[in-house]
């Protein structure tokens, strides 16, 4: 590491709540969830953009944080896992998930709802090429691909009734 | 990651001023999907990172005015797969914009980042030449336009000064009609970069435009006079023979782990007649739709 550790001040909104950080400007966007804010349901794995499991929505947009700089979110509106519960109810998509058995590990699991959060916001009826171009940057090692369309399907179409 | 000094000016002055005083030692950073990933792994060192995202003269802002499309350097591949202007006039555009990694890349990776990053395999890079733009650049002495086929240089270069950067890139809007089209060959959507790269447009005039990418270290521009393909009646051969003159230019790497020259040659020829044929159809498409 050369040099001192140059910081800045930044001010986000994280799941609703106002925090205002002196963060390291290399410090990912990633990181500061994880380790300043202990938001560890945001997962940290292949940090080049590929696996989908470090998924959030920034300004109401799905990126992998793993590639965004903390200073780069400054005056954004961020969205993680853990803020798409509400008063101690799982939210539609992660209750489909547990009935479909589309966690196994659940590594994945943050990453592929945020995908999924954000394809339904956008395409509240999408058909099954929709829901696989929509979750194509969330890699599941485990092999849930089937369990996790079923899952997105099933959201879908029950708002449609 | 190594540290480094963050700047995020607001405005282009103060961008090219940075740029000139700090020269060689800066980071243009627009999404980052390209930078983010080589400052962690080392191989781009910067002492300073200048974040182009809050500089209003490089807004993601799509506009056409006196025949001419705008595209703001910061304007990210889901707005142009999705902008109504962009699908309209330049098709191919959009569908190389919508087929760039996946929504998480597309919702950050900007326009002018694929270019100015410059690799053989830049999914814009095809349409952009096939559509004749300019690029828009800034720098100490003012702005410039360069033609897109002056842009690269070779894999990882382009014709920027060290103290230029990218504003905003121009496409003329086709004066007649012109049908085009897109493909490329991956191994695994979203995933991975391109093995071959190709866009086609034929326009009434039979004008045939090809260029492609992935298969050498700068993508290739090659245009059809003879009208020989454009023409529906051409006998296959003729057809065949026009093609393989402009795949000339074809040099794919030997040492590439992504593909083999052999495949990468084969998979062009296929992808070219393909191409040819899409555009032809689109191209008749338009002119029913004028009738
Ligand atoms: C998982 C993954 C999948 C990908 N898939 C594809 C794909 O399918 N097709 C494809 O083409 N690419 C792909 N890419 C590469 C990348 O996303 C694109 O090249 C993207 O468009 C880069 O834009 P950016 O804004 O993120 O650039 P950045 O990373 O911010 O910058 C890239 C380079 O351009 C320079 N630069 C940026 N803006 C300017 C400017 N205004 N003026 C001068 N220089 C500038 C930067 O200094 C840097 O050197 C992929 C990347 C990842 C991580
Ligand atoms: S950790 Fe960010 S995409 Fe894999
Ligand atoms: S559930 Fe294990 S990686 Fe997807």
């Amino acid at each position: 590491m050369s040099g001192v550790i140059k910081t800045l001040p930044i001010e986000i909104t994280v799941n609703g709540r106002r925090r205002t950080l002196e963060v390291a400007v290399h410090h990912t966007l990633l990181d500061v969830l994880r380790e300043d804010l202990e938001l560890t349901g945001t997962k940290e794995c292949c940090l080049v953009g590929e696996c989908g499991a470090c998924t959030v929505m920034v300004d109401g947009r799905i990126v992998d944080s793993c590639l965004m700089l903390a200073v780069e979110a400054d005056g954004a509106e961020i969205l993680t896992v853990e803020g798409l519960a509400r008063d101690g109810h799982l939210n539609p998509l992660q209750q489909a998930f547990l009935d479909k058995g589309a966690v196994q590990c659940g590594f994945c699991t943050p990453g592929q709802l945020m995908a999924a959060q954000a394809l339904l916001v956008e395409n509240p009826h999408p058909n099954v090429a929709e829901v696989q171009e929509g979750l194509a940057g969330n890699l599941c090692r485990c092999g849930c691909y089937y369990q996790i369309f079923e899952a997105v399907l099933s959201v879908a179409e029950a708002g449609s009734r | 990651m190594r540290t480094f000094a963050y700047e995020r000016p607001v405005s282009l002055a103060d961008a090219v001023a940075l740029l000139d005083s700090h020269g060689p030692s800066t980071r243009l950073l627009a999404g980052g999907t390209d930078l983010i990933i080589r400052l962690r792994d080392g191989s781009a060192r910067p002492g300073m990172v200048i974040d182009v995202k809050r500089i209003p003269e490089l807004c993601p802002e799509i506009r056409e005015r006196d025949g001419v499309l705008t595209i703001g350097a910061t304007t990210v591949m889901a707005d142009l797969a999705a902008n109504g202007l962009v699908r309209r006039h330049f098709e191919a555009l959009a569908e190389a914009a919508s087929v760039v990694g996946s929504v998480q890349i597309r919702n950050r990776a900007t326009i002018a980042g694929n270019i100015c990053n410059a690799s053989p395999a830049a999914d814009t890079a095809p349409p952009l030449l096939v559509y004749g733009a300019v690029v828009v650049a800034a720098g100490p002495h003012g702005s410039r336009r360069i033609p897109i086929s002056e842009f690269f240089v070779r894999s990882g270069l382009t014709s920027l000064e060290p103290n230029e950067l990218v504003v905003a890139i121009e496409l003329p809007v086709p004066a007649s009609l012109t049908g085009a089209v897109h493909l490329r060959r991956t191994r695994r959507r979203g995933h991975d970069l391109a093995s071959v790269t190709l866009c086609c447009s034929v326009n009434e005039a039979g004008v045939t435009r090809l260029a492609y990418g992935s298969v050498g270290p700068k993508p290739v521009l090659e245009q059809d006079e003879t009208h020989v393909l454009a023409n529906p009646s051409a006998p296959d051969d003729a057809k065949q023979v026009v093609l393989e003159r402009m795949f000339a230019e074809a040099s794919p790497s030997k040492r590439s782990m992504r593909a083999s020259p052999e495949y990468r040659m084969a998979m062009l020829r296929l992808l070219g007649s393909r191409a040819m044929r899409t555009a032809i159809e689109r191209l008749a498409e338009k002119r029913g739709a004028q009738a």
